[in-house]
């Protein structure tokens, strides 16, 4: 399978999930936003370049509990909770935002 | 002969085997059994006393397992360009798996 | 949920057969799932956790970085046996994480107080 983004071409798995991270960028998270019904904010920015940022340091992405907590640590408690993070991210901040950030499903994420 | 071997010598009886029945020749370590290679592990004294062989070591194997560094003297490590020479300089490979 | 102690038993070398990269993967889900998570590195075990794994030779995804994420996992028991770095000349200076060294004795002992032991 394969999405098309300004007229080039990228491979998905059957879940629409990027087989190649590294081809991602900004344009492809959008497209992968829209298809997701999701409309990007900073907001929504931020928790994405977060994950690829935990991504490229610990090459997983993290299940929600981690992720909840390590964005808590790093961006401030009022963000670092469920609510609003399923508030920018409806189907779960964990599969949704992973997905728009372009890197796997998240290990323990069943 | 060329014997090849790709299984870590602690885990495994293919370095032991090998040493005890090859002729001599080249022995090119691959995948876990690049470890043999290693300083302070097992496989340098069974090395050492087989003098008779020309050993080498596949280096992106060592450099996976962050073993590159500790490559015991005397061995020699070679890329996978390395490895297809070895093939074609030997008369036959074996793979003792 | 009921919290069980879980404990991965890990006896291969790492990226020459997957069990290595498996347990890790156990290792994460359990600990999503909020489960008491212990690590036992024995025998060629030990050598999933040498530091400065560079797989791009290799083609392989290397999976070094992810030990360091287990500690946001609360995953921070990683025991290790002592008898197979010796065998192996590694020392405990030689791994990419903080370990707890012990003698297999002491391991055996740990491994009987778990609900569930899994062997990779």
């Amino acid at each position: 399978m394969a999405i098309e983004v300004n007229g080039k071409s990228y491979e998905v798995d059957e879940e629409g999930y990027l087989i190649n991270l590294g081809e991602w960028n900004e344009e492809v998270g959008g497209f992968l936003a829209q298809q997701e019904g999701v409309t990007m904010t900073d907001q929504h920015w931020e928790v994405i370049n977060f994950l690829r940022d935990y991504y490229n340091e610990f090459q997983i992405a993290p299940a929600v509990r981690v992720l909840t907590k390590a964005i808590g640590k790093k961006l401030g408690p009022e963000k670092g909770n469920s609510q609003y993070l399923y508030e920018l991210f409806p189907y779960g901040p964990a599969k949704q935002a992973c997905k728009i950030a372009g890197l796997p499903k998240p290990t323990g994420c069943v | 002969m060329l014997n090849i071997i790709n299984k870590s010598p602690l885990d495994r009886g293919s370095l032991d085997t090998c040493l005890q029945s090859a002729e001599g020749g080249a022995i090119l370590l691959i995948e876990d059994g690049v470890y043999a290679a290693t300083k302070g592990s097992v496989g340098e004294a069974k090395l050492k006393a087989a003098g008779k062989f020309k050993v080498y070591a596949l280096g992106p194997d060592l450099e996976a397992r962050g073993m590159a560094d500790r490559v015991m003297d005397g061995v020699t490590v070679v890329d996978y360009g390395g490895f297809v020479d070895l093939v074609a300089e030997h008369k036959a490979s074996q793979s003792w798996l | 949920m009921t919290i069980k102690k879980f404990m991965m038993v890990n006896r291969k070398a790492p990226y020459g057969t997957v069990y290595a990269l498996e347990s890790l993967e156990v290792v994460l889900i359990a600990a999503a799932f909020e489960q008491d998570v212990s690590l036992a590195f024995l025998d060629d075990g030990v050598y999933q956790l040498k530091r400065g794994h560079q797989t791009k030779g290799i083609e392989m995804k290397g999976f070094e970085k992810t030990y360091g994420a287990l500690e946001d996992y609360d995953v921070s028991k990683l025991y290790v046996d002592q008898e197979s770095m010796a065998a192996r000349g590694l020392t405990a200076d030689d791994l990419c994480v903080p370990v707890e060294v012990m003698s297999r004795a002491e391991l055996g002992k740990l491994m009987e107080e778990q609900d569930v032991v899994l062997s990779f």
